[in-house]
């Protein structure tokens, strides 16, 4: 891969040497281009704006497809992103764009966490490729890249200045992604009205200290354009999918009662000019700015946080390696400690579950005996009573038997001193 | 004058216009909401004319691209670092000077009176600035003299792999830095070009020890030097014999079978495959030939063309080596041979360091050099 910067001036032992004839490497730009066109592109564009503010409609625009958006509602209780992936394909090039769109931006009542969202789904786009980069079996080559590499931020065009979820945002984001601020609508601002704006957006972008991308100067081809370009920031855009016939010809405008704005008149808006910067000229750098400066801050920050140190070069090496055998022990020794922990816990909670059970099957134990007992008095005392019953009873019929005997034997008395006064 | 010969009888044909069907990251968390999406709409990137009024805004310029890409690459300039090995006397150095058409070997640059074999092998790099068109390139030369020279050879290899080792741990140190430059210097051998004596017959012990070695950690291109003292019939009988030796071996030299991307690839390596090794001759001396100035070795007996197919097959080489596969010899050192040293290197921990620079097998156990 085309990786170290050949210096103009030649290094120490490297001498500069003049060829006898064609060797033939001239063409390895050429090979380089043909194992991106196998590869394929991937481009990811952000776009944060109001709700109906036109991003989507702009999309469809730029690259000239319909994009199968429909419109969000306002009523969202909090800031989400939608992503989606799209393979487009011109003449032999193919690129996987993704275009990530907010959700219900701004139009909550209390406006405090609306980026939040939105830095972070850009750092876990960071964070996905770290990781990948981390790995001990990765294939980088084959990764989709998914961090962002453009954000088109959406300026309502009241005419007056940014708004203050304008700046908050944007100065959350200038240093983690590269931010192209885009005057959205721009048909319902009038040529000076708009030049005003312009003027007065860049210089409170300069005074808060908000750093939007700036066109790159230093390659010589597109110096020149860029220069002029990033005098005309923001772009004022205004975004249609419809076509009207003007002239003899079907152009992408809006048609008013009093006017069609052409989408691609340089008069009328800047969109061709941001579709030239952002596709034609500086994709690219777009995306090497994305890797070499946002990328590279994300993973200095998070790998610091972790707790990777760079020592002195000659003890690098074993550092390095020793850090990662202490990251490593660390890790192996707290996944140990958890998993004790766990261990510890479910045996605890096994131990509760019995004593639990255990008080129960006493309870119920206890009851079981309670019952009984009661049963047995009861048992008894009927008992008894069926005793006295019987008691009574035989006593009771005892004597009844003696009253009988008592009256066979009184009426055998009588009887007989009846037969006595006779004689 | 492009005198590129034309090895592949098919050309490379461009992949004509398809249509990818959309689909929808769904890597997202809970604040996405996910959609189910698809995108056919391919058919008017094509500024496909209509009846009547012109539709001439189809065009959306994603192709500026690879102008961008370009204009990026030449302002980087390339790299590309060259490992030469082979007994001494074999034309390593004049091989390279015809192949950059400038002096670039060892011996151009450090004349010495004597050339002494040295005791042990020792590695020499030089890096020269070359630029051709536009395009700048810094090629680096690293040369072994010493190698196959002595009487015990045994572990002749170690030295290299150990070199070839460090280019990969310096990559991989400061890959893995917190600061790490903006342009890692690339300082890893992208290609080896191994020297086989001509001697008509098979490959000796010491050149299947070396490149079943080699092969694994670089890519290895063998050559036949000196190959003028072979006709064409012990030159093919010769090919035959070591393309036999490799294959009974399973070494995997460049073009490796097993990075071949797709079919297209195939065909191409394959015919590149049939002809390996290259027969090649070097020679950086020019003479009169039919009324051009050509590089040859002229001999009482005729004049050697090193840039006739008829002759050798030095074209071959070169067109492989730099005009067609140059970037990918550089990719498959970076994203296999260099990612299965990464592998290896966080696997194993301090001790096992040593190990890995080619110590002889009864001293491993589970690293096979």
């Amino acid at each position: 891969m085309a990786s170290s910067d050949v210096a103009r001036h030649p290094d120490k032992g490297v001498r500069p040497l003049s060829l006898a004839g064609h060797v033939g490497f001239d063409s390895l730009p050429d090979q380089l281009v043909n194992k991106s066109i196998c590869q394929g592109f991937c481009f990811n564009i952000l776009c944060i704006g109001e709700t109906g503010i036109g991003k989507s409609t702009l999309m469809d625009t730029l690259f000239n497809t319909n994009f199968e958006n429909f419109e969000s509602s306002h009523f969202e209780p909090q800031v989400k992103l939608r992503a989606q992936t799209y393979d487009l394909q011109e003449s032999n090039v193919r690129l996987r764009l993704t275009v990530v769109n907010t959700v219900g931006f701004g139009d909550q009542m209390n406006k405090q966490e609306s980026y939040q969202p939105v830095v972070d789904y850009i750092d876990r786009q960071f964070e996905s490729y770290l990781q990948e980069e981390l790995k001990i079996k990765r294939s980088l080559h084959n990764y989709h890249d998914s961090r962002v590499h453009a954000c088109l931020y959406f300026i309502s065009p009241s005419g007056h200045s940014l708004k203050s979820l304008d700046l908050v945002t944007m100065k959350k984001l200038d240093s983690k992604v590269n931010i192209i601020p885009v005057i959205a609508k721009a048909d319902t601002i009038s040529k000076s009205e708009l030049h005003k704006f312009k003027i007065k957006i860049m210089s409170e972008l300069v005074s808060n200290g908000v750093q939007i991308y700036q066109f790159p100067l230093d390659d010589e081809t597109v110096a020149k354009v860029n220069t002029t370009m990033n005098g005309h920031l923001p772009f004022a855009v205004v975004g249609s999918t419809e076509e009207v016939s003007v002239g003899n010809k079907m152009v992408k405008a809006r048609q008013y009662p009093w006017g069609v704005v052409q989408v691609e008149n340089e008069n009328h808006c800047d969109f061709v000019k941001l579709r030239e910067m952002l596709i034609c000229v500086n994709m690219e750098d777009l995306r090497e700015q994305t890797h070499t400066r946002h990328y590279e801050l994300y993973r200095r920050c998070k790998l610091e946080e972790m707790g990777f140190k760079d020592t002195d070069p000659e003890c690098k090496p074993v550092s390095l390696q020793q850090t990662y055998e202490a990251k490593r022990q660390e890790f192996l020794v707290e996944l140990q400690k958890r998993e004790d922990e766990m261990r510890q816990m479910f045996v605890q909670r096994v131990k509760e579950k019995e004593a639990e059970l255990k008080d129960a099957e006493r309870e119920l134990q206890g009851r079981f005996e309670q019952l009984k007992r009661l049963h047995a008095d009861e048992k008894a005392a009927l008992e008894e009573k069926k005793r006295m019953f019987e008691d009574d009873q035989s006593s009771f019929s005892k004597r009844r038997a003696a009253a009988q005997l008592l009256q066979a034997q009184s009426l055998t008395a009588n009887g007989k001193k009846d037969k006595d006064r006779k004689k | 004058m492009d005198d590129c010969a034309d090895i592949y009888g098919a050309e490379k044909m461009t992949k004509g216009p398809e249509v990818f069907p959309g689909y929808s990251s769904s890597a997202m968390s809970e604040a996405v909401v996910p959609d189910a999406l698809v995108s056919p709409a391919v058919g008017s990137m094509y500024g496909e004319k209509a009846g009547g009024p012109t539709v001439d805004f189809s065009y959306v310029g994603i192709d500026a691209i690879l102008e961008q890409m370009r204009r990026k690459a030449m302002k980087q300039g390339f790299e590309l670092n060259i490992m030469v090995v082979g007994q001494s006397g074999l034309g390593k150095s004049t091989l390279m000077n015809t192949l950059f058409k400038s002096k670039v070997s060892r011996k151009s640059v450090l004349a010495t009176a004597q050339e002494k074999i040295p005791k042990t092998i020792e590695i020499k790099s030089i890096s020269h600035d070359i630029e051709e068109k536009g395009v700048r390139m810094k090629l680096t030369v690293i040369d072994t003299p010493g190698f196959g020279d002595q009487i015990n050879n045994e572990n002749c290899w170690q030295p290299i792999m150990k070199f070839i080792n460090d280019q990969y741990e310096a990559y991989l140190q400061e890959e893995i830095n917190i600061n790490r430059k903006k342009r890692i210097p690339d300082s890893r051998v992208h290609c080896c070009i191994y020297f086989i004596p001509p001697t008509g017959h098979c490959l000796r012990p010491l050149d299947v020890e070396f490149m079943r070695r080699l092969s694994k950690v670089v890519n290895i291109v063998p050559v036949i030097a000196k190959a003028d003292t072979l006709t064409l019939e012990e030159r093919d009988f010769f090919k035959k014999k070591i393309r036999e030796e490799l294959r009974a071996n399973g070494i995997d030299v460049y073009p490796q079978k097993e990075f071949d991307e797709d079919a297209e690839d195939r065909m191409i390596n394959e015919k590149i495959r049939e002809m390996i090794p290259f027969a090649v001759v070097g020679s950086d001396q020019e003479y009169q030939v039919n009324g051009r100035r050509l590089l040859g070795r002229k001999t009482k007996w005729g004049t050697i063309e090193v840039e006739n197919i008829a002759h050798c097959e030095f074209a071959y080489l070169r067109d492989l080596l730099i005009r067609t596969h140059m970037q990918n010899i550089k990719d498959i050192t970076s994203s296999i041979h260099y990612e299965m040293y990464r592998v290896r290197r966080l696997n194993e921990n301090n001790t096992a360091v040593a190990h890995a620079n080619g110590i002889p097998e009864h001293h491993l156990a589970a690293h096979e050099m």
